[in-house]
């Protein structure tokens, strides 16, 4: 006990990095201040000051960054806040990403244009079904809560990629997850269904951090500490019992595959993809994928590399069990958001194959942060058309409907055609340039036959992808099919953002394969 | 008395929750669940806490229950708002989203 006092004396304030921290800092000091604006501004100035206070937090937030990655910086990164938090290449490359990610998501978020009063309710307290409901169905306001939560998911995102320990980890996952069930339910149409997404992502995803936090408990009790080097440390050379560490890992490992959507973990992914608003949907498929895979990095590179031959077959059938389920069950699904929440199985199947290549000059990191950007984006703007085709009761998803639309809106189906080659992986696009440098890595680290099952789950995938191609362009449209809406500048930005970096990255990928192989992970 | 039956009683705890989550039809009572397998962590939190002889394990069971009474917040309001919709919170009735 004594022990224990004299501890609890030495206790000293830790060194803060403010300049590293920086872009964290503005994005959860801006959530903060967007909270408190939501409180004092009367209702019809909120929109228009909380989406110009978003989008300069987030050109701001890149300016910091850009300024601190730009100046003189330890190589090899450093821990700041205690060791808590790890500002190394791989924190800002994904830091970056987060950030330009969730510019063209608050774009997406804030259009007004495609739906009068945007797609979120106008008061989320109004029960559905009710004449109050269909009243408001009607009217402009939109609950501008979901600029400050969005704001919090992302300073969690970017928390949760930078933590260098498991406990500031969890937080981060918290702070990044309660904002989205929130989101998830705030759909303007189709209340009933958008209310379901968000109750079974929520139970589903506290389940899933229960999960996580017993990983983290029992490895804390396993290496007397929750750093993430000092697990490396213990598991390095040790006699202490491997159940503790393995049943850890294990529990620790179902927690962030679940939040990264990897079958068989993904049950509340094409439920919530399908429910959810499309701009948010879009927020979760880029940025959180971004999130959880940035995390899974960390995790695996910095505390159980020197483990990974007996953790890494476990990993090597998930990879397989992802993919296969993505291509197979994407094949039978007749909503188009389902069928990208499909197509996102499968795509973080082939990004756990790139988080288990860990070759030691780090090329498979590089390679999965880089398909995450790349994904990241073409995900985004494919929402961002899904949220054009409309009929008069919202959005037309299911995939007849989708009948002949390019007869009716030639740029619309091109531009979609293009972004599904992407996701498909055909030359030319950041996806074919994606997946050849994780497959590369992979072949690197001796998982030829997982590269094998991957290249024909992508063959299958390409169906899918090729047979709404063929139903856009082959199809005579339905006389009362839906119709394309013209979008405002916010979703025509936010799209056009998405295709140029999914065209651009697909010819010339060096500068950003280069940026994205600069460091590994601070250990 | 030796720790370890406290590990083991939590592991116990775990499992009731997590069996709990997967057969329970109320949204409350699987959240109910869900909480009770954060509180077993939390036991074993405090349980290495004192094998290890470090406050680390103490201070995390804290922030375990701040991050338990943000998620009761977020979690009831969730389920609140379709109970009002469907006057039922039974997690079987939510059936609109599948295939």
């Amino acid at each position: 006990m004594n022990l224990l006092v004299a501890q609890a004396q030495q206790i000293e304030a830790p060194e803060i990095d403010y300049g590293a921290i920086a872009p964290v800092l503005i994005v959860l000091g801006a959530a903060c201040i967007s909270v408190l604006l939501e409180a004092l501004l009367p209702k019809h100035q909120r929109w228009a000051v909380q989406l110009v206070l978003s989008l300069v937090t987030l050109v701001g937030a890149t300016g910091a960054l850009i300024l601190y990655a730009t100046s003189e910086r330890p190589a090899q990164g450093i821990a700041t806040l205690a060791g808590a938090i790890a500002v190394d290449s791989p924190s800002l490359f994904l830091w970056a990403t987060l950030l330009v990610l969730a510019f063209g998501s608050v774009l997406l978020i804030a259009d007004r244009s495609v739906e009068p009063g945007g797609v979120f309710v106008a008061q989320a307290a109004i029960r559905p079904g009710t004449i109050q409901d269909r009243a408001q169905a009607t009217k402009t306001g939109m609950q501008t809560e979901v600029f400050p939560l969005t704001l919090f998911a992302l300073g969690g995102m970017m928390t949760f990629v930078a933590s260098n320990d498991l406990l500031t980890m969890f937080i981060a996952l918290e702070v990044l997850s309660l904002p989205l069930y929130l989101l998830c339910g705030l759909a303007r149409r189709r209340r009933l269904l958008s209310q379901e997404a968000a109750v079974k992502y929520f139970l589903l995803g506290a389940f899933a951090s229960a999960f996580f936090l017993y990983g983290v408990a029992l490895l804390y009790g396993y290496a007397g500490s929750v750093k993430l080097s000092s697990i490396a440390a213990a598991a390095a050379g040790t006699d202490r019992s491997d159940t503790l560490l393995f049943a850890g890992f294990g529990l620790l490992v179902v927690g962030l595959l679940f939040k990264a959507a990897v079958g068989p973990f993904h049950a509340w992914t094409p439920d919530v993809y399908q429910g959810a608003p499309t701009p948010v949907t879009a927020f979760m498929a880029a940025c959180t994928k971004v999130a959880a895979f940035g995390g899974i990095l960390r995790v695996l590179t910095v505390a159980f590399q020197n483990t990974q031959w007996e953790w890494r077959g476990v990993l090597y059938g998930v990879a397989v069990v992802s993919m296969v389920i993505g291509a197979v069950l994407g094949l039978t699904q007749t909503d188009v958001k389902r069928m990208i929440a499909y197509s996102s199985v499968a795509h973080a199947g082939f990004l756990l194959i790139g988080s288990i290549a860990l070759v030691p000059n780090g090329e498979g990191v590089s390679a999965t942060m880089f398909y995450l950007l790349a994904y990241g984006f073409t995900t985004i703007a494919a929402f961002g058309i899904v949220s054009l085709v409309r009929n008069s009761d919202g959005e037309a998803t299911h995939l007849s409907q989708w009948a002949g639309l390019a007869k009716r809106s030639p740029v619309v189906a091109g531009v979609f055609t293009f972004l599904l080659l992407a996701l498909a992986g055909i030359p030319l696009t950041s996806g074919f340039i994606g997946k050849f440098v994780v497959f590369s890595a992979a072949i690197e680290a001796g998982l030829t036959p997982l590269v094998v099952i991957a290249l024909v789950a992508s063959a299958v995938a390409a169906f899918f992808y090729l047979r709404v191609i063929v139903l856009m362009y082959f199809s005579d449209p339905a006389p009362d099919g839906p119709t394309v809406s013209v979008p405002g500048a916010f979703t025509t930005i936010a799209i056009t953002l998405g295709a140029v970096v999914t065209l651009v990255l697909g010819l010339w990928p060096t500068f950003v394969l280069d940026w994205a192989g600069t460091g590994t992970f601070l250990s | 008395m030796t720790p370890t039956y406290y590990l083991l009683l939590s592991a116990l705890l775990f499992s009731i929750g997590a069996v709990g989550v997967l057969v329970r039809r109320n949204a409350i009572v699987v959240f109910m669940c869900v909480e009770l397998m954060l509180n077993a962590v939390n036991l074993s939190l405090v349980t290495f806490a004192r094998i290890n002889g470090s406050l680390d394990g103490q201070v995390m069971a804290f922030f375990v229950m701040v991050v338990a009474a943000a998620e009761v917040v977020v979690g009831l309001a969730i389920i609140m708002s379709i109970f009002r919709t469907r006057r039922s919170a039974s997690v079987d009735d939510s059936n609109l989203l599948k295939y």
